[in-house]
């Protein structure tokens, strides 16, 4: 990067004129002023300019990278990632400063030599109201090559001549962004209707144009819904999976089962700390995957000493078991609180789980939700095969259908509860490594979560992975798409009404286990 | 506690022996009550409040006590529960005997302490910003009020360094401080002539954990054409998933600048903060404020706490501000009777290290600078703008009708917390 933009810098340097330089210096050296207007006319005056080489200061002063000598006021660039030299100071950025430099940056990066700035510039042309932009633009495409960029420039160019062209030109424009999604038209077109000095033809072809890309929006904001309630429900199916075993197979009322997805989370942590302070950065990205197994076995050791010492106990008791696990749970979560503090613990997204795409029409998929999602349903699937393919799955299985005939036949009892109490805590441990991607990490991370699983345990029907699967995607999709209407709270409220309902209407939830296995 | 009683004959002896020497130590130390939650959910934030206070303990012992005595903190935990608030209140003035209190974090803990203080005439150091529409003769209030945090954090915004932001969306968690801000910020806004279909009020559960329709509301809230800021009085754990949706939704702080009102260091600390560079906080303290007393104030918090990599954030500089003025307060008065200290509160004054002088009012709240500061990759904040001198906090906002009629004047002749006119006839 840096390199490219020493590049671009002497390739401009050498191609410009005498003259302008004796400005172009006086404006860089306005830039470490104190003042933000004196900033802000710099760097306005440096976009107008069209001087390449004021493209690395005013890029290094908007990453925060731009730094003064306060002995001579002399304007130092400092690299990404390099530590500044003692004494220099900061020069200080605002949000208003901000937008200055980007559209000054789009202006002068229409003519780099880098195919990829110019394209970035164009688009970005798009939302650049300066007044001098649609005479840039058409200049820039007269000596552009490149069809993508060309295809963005003219878009951008649009854009300028609904904000400054003749009318006719405006309803030409108009005209062509007929049917788009893009927000930013659908913005511009919806506040240059609202304009006073429209024309009664400028506003019909608006409307005309506005009510062409009318169904594809509503699709789009029901795909967008749709989304969201997936990710909510993968969300939650990921935090009731190993309750479905715990609660659901086991029978065991598990109140510390978010403490197993709060373990499984610091996990992460520990793992990502151990990743920071031994291996090169460029690996920093694999932690989420190592964390995995690291959260399984821990959260899953946690789990058997838990059912050793405490549940073996107390079953066929429910009632001792809530309590006594929700002691538990409170002792785990002080337990955290003093091993790592009270506060926060930061867990980074790596560089793959950052941004998202935008799919259609400002529509945006988050990449770690769209991982979580992908990873949930796989999570799933070994989940149901280790139960329904392997001998444990089929011990486990015949153990909570009927325990005395399992005895009878040889399987160890004992061990299959505590192995299955494990895994359902290890299930737990993987969901946190999840979850930390997404919310916090804080000893209270598992009390956010419980209420939520055992909702859909309860609702999808107990001792079923495919029930637990119907209620989390159900719940997950109802609440996104009743947040809109009824806001967050009373969105919730709902939901936990009809699911009370719902529990009166079918007691053993959405999928019940029928036969003789239901009446034990 | 207990072990002081097996000791007291000998410790008698040991008095009487060294009377001439050090007369001062033999006297009864002089309590300090410390009333923050050391577990459950405001663990969290509150902790750090416990080890302020022991910090200012150990540092006025060090420098020989207060009145020639020691001073002794009492810690209790209240464990975020509310009710035990209260009790835990009433165990320290009537069984524990403290002379002041330190303590309280949520609005909620602090309405549930109250009655118990007044009641026993105790007196409570409360050091969070809050939602103000209060005045208690037996509370001194060290956080900010809205004029001195939300009002100026909006002005800001709309101003032209600020970004000239016409549309607003209020977001909040779901309890009383959220809400009263919201109420004074929306009656404010339109004041100054925002139209209501340009004012978008969210409000979320506690510990609020999927943001996905919110951010994505926001974004088209905020693609109508006019810029729009967030105002976020999001509390507690429910802001970490909140930033995080935010940065991966790609909302940039110069498109949809956020500025959050209970977000501080000690809560950047749980945030990779990389894309949320250039959102705002509004406080009275930022730890990368330059000045004396903060260096000095950072570097006894590193040395108290022996972690070099501990933040400092605005509550704790309220329990600094607290402490010294109730220090310098019982050192004028001569005793620690409450109400000789109150007397002796009003215009005390402390060297803040928000790097002005504090002024205690007679409405029992602060004189503060208001500072807005943008957050950094390293996770601190920078200051982008600040007042000029510090600005005196109202308990009561002229912004609501109801409550712009009251005056808290804890002095004669007015001698009141919400009243419309004195108590007494001059």
């Amino acid at each position: 990067m840096s390199r490219v933009l020493a590049l671009v810098l002497l390739i401009v340097a050498a191609a410009l004129p005498a003259r302008a330089a004796d400005r172009f210096d006086e404006l860089i050296a306005k830039l470490g002023t104190d003042g933000f207007a004196e900033k802000i006319a710099a760097a306005q005056a440096l976009g107008e300019l069209g001087d390449g080489r004021a493209i690395a200061p005013l890029r290094a002063l908007a990453e925060g990278r731009l730094y003064v000598r306060p002995s001579d006021k002399q304007i130092v660039v400092i690299e990404p990632g390099a530590a500044p030299a003692a004494g220099l100071d900061k020069v200080r950025i605002n949000n208003r400063l901000r937008n200055v430099i980007g559209a000054s940056l789009s202006s002068l990066m229409l003519f780099s030599p880098e195919r990829g700035d110019r394209l970035a510039a164009a688009r970005e042309a798009f939302s650049n109201d300066t007044a001098g932009i649609m005479a840039l633009l058409e200049r820039a495409l007269g000596s552009e090559k490149d069809a993508e960029v060309r295809e963005a420039m003219r878009f951008s160019l649009l854009a300028a001549k609904l904000r400054a062209g003749s009318d006719a030109d405006r309803i030409a424009a108009v005209k062509q962004l007929s049917g788009s999604v893009d927000p930013k038209v659908l913005n511009l077109l919806s506040s240059l209707k609202s304009d006073a000095n429209a024309s009664p033809e400028l506003r019909a072809a608006i409307d005309g144009a506005l009510a062409a890309s009318d169904t594809m929006r509503r699709i789009i904001a029901f795909a967008e819904s749709l989304f969201q309630g997936v990710s909510l429900g993968s969300v939650l199916l990921l935090a009731a999976i190993g309750l479905a075993i715990t609660f659901g197979v086991m029978g065991v009322i598990n109140m510390a089962h978010g403490e197993m997805i709060m373990i499984g989370a610091y996990a992460t942590y520990m793992v990502q700390e151990l990743f920071r302070a031994w291996l090169p950065p460029s690996l920093f990205g694999w932690y989420v995957p190592a964390a995995l197994p690291v959260a399984f076995v821990v959260a899953g050791a946690f789990g058997i000493a838990i059912e050793q010492a405490v549940i073996r106990w107390l079953y066929s008791r429910p009632l001792e078991t809530l309590l006594a696990t929700w002691g538990v749970s409170l002792i785990l979560q002080q337990l955290v609180r003093s091993v790592f503090g009270a506060p926060n613990k930061e867990v980074a997204n790596p560089g793959w789980m950052t941004g998202g795409t935008e799919i259609a029409g400002g529509f945006l998929a988050t990449y770690n939700r769209i991982y979580i999602i992908v990873f949930c349903f796989l999570f799933l699937v070994g989940i149901a095969a280790l139960l329904h393919r392997t001998a444990f799955g089929l011990h486990m299985r015949a153990v909570t259908q009927n325990r005395d005939m399992a005895r009878a036949m040889g399987i160890p009892t004992g061990r299959i509860d505590a192995l299955t109490f494990g895994l359902g805590s290890g299930i737990a441990g993987v969901a946190g490594v999840a979850l930390s991607q997404i919310g916090n990490v804080s000893p209270n991370l598992g009390q956010i979560y419980i209420v939520d699983s055992f909702l859909v345990v309860v609702f999808g029907g107990v001792g079923n992975l495919w029930g637990t699967l119907v209620g989390a995607m159900t719940l997950g999709i109802v609440n996104k798409f009743l947040e809109p209407v009824a806001g967050a709270v009373l969105g919730k409220v709902v939901v936990l009404v009809a699911i009370i309902l719902f529990i009166q209407k079918r007691p053993r939830g959405l999928f019940a286990l029928k036969g003789r296995a239901a009446e034990a | 506690m207990t072990h002081r009683k097996f000791l007291s004959p000998a410790a008698a002896v040991a008095a009487a022996v060294m009377t001439l020497a050090a007369p001062a130590m033999a006297q009864a130390p002089i309590k300090v009550g410390v009333l923050h939650s050391l577990s459950g959910t405001m663990a969290i934030s509150e902790t750090t409040l416990k080890d302020t206070v022991l910090m200012m303990v150990d540092d006025i012992n060090k420098k020989g006590g207060l009145l020639g005595r020691k001073v002794e903190a009492v810690v209790v935990d209240p464990a975020s529960n509310w009710p035990l608030f209260a009790e835990k209140a009433r165990e320290l003035i009537s069984k524990e005997k403290v002379d002041v209190v330190f303590g309280c974090w949520t609005s909620v803990s602090r309405k549930s302490v109250l009655p118990v203080f007044e009641e026993l005439n105790g007196l409570l150091f409360y050091p969070v910003q809050y939602e103000g529409e209060e005045s208690s003769r037996n509370v001194f209030y060290t956080g900010a009020a809205p004029n001195q945090q939300a009002i100026p954090a909006v002005e800001y915004l709309m101003s032209k360094d600020g970004g000239e932001a016409k549309r607003w969306v209020l977001a909040g968690t779901d309890y009383v401080y959220p809400r009263t801000t919201n109420k004074i910020l929306e009656a404010f806004l339109k004041s100054k002539g925002v139209k209501s279909e340009d004012i978008m009020i969210n409000y979320t559960p506690f510990g609020h954990s999927d943001w996905q329709t919110i951010v994505a509301d926001i974004k088209k809230f905020a693609a109508a054409g006019k810029k729009t800021a967030v105002v976020s009085t999001i509390n507690g754990d429910a802001n970490v998933p909140f930033y995080k949706e935010l940065a991966n939704a790609g909302i940039k702080a110069s498109d949809i600048p956020v500025v959050a009102f209970s977000v501080g260091e000690e809560e950047l600390a749980g945030i990779d903060t990389k894309n949320l560079v250039g959102h705002l906080a509004a406080w009275n303290y930022f730890q990368s404020v330059k000045n004396p007393t903060n260096d000095a104030f950072i570097k006894q918090w590193h040395a108290y706490i022996k972690n070099t990599k501990r933040v400092t954030n605005d509550p704790m500089e309220a329990h600094y501000i607290g402490f010294k003025m109730w220090a310098q307060a019982v050192a004028q008065a001569g005793t620690t009777n409450v109400d000789a200290v109150r007397q002796a509160m009003y215009g005390q004054k402390v060297k803040a290290p928000g790097g002005f002088e504090s002024v205690m009012n007679a409405n029992h709240h602060l004189s503060k600078p208001v500072m807005i500061g943008e957050i950094q990759a390293n996770g601190q904040f920078e200051t982008v703008w600040q007042t000029k001198g510090p600005i005196k906090a109202d308990a009561w906002s002229p912004f609501i009708p109801e409550s712009a009629k009251l005056t808290a004047d804890w002095t004669f002749p007015w001698v009141c917390g919400n009243c419309t006119e004195p108590k007494y006839k001059m």
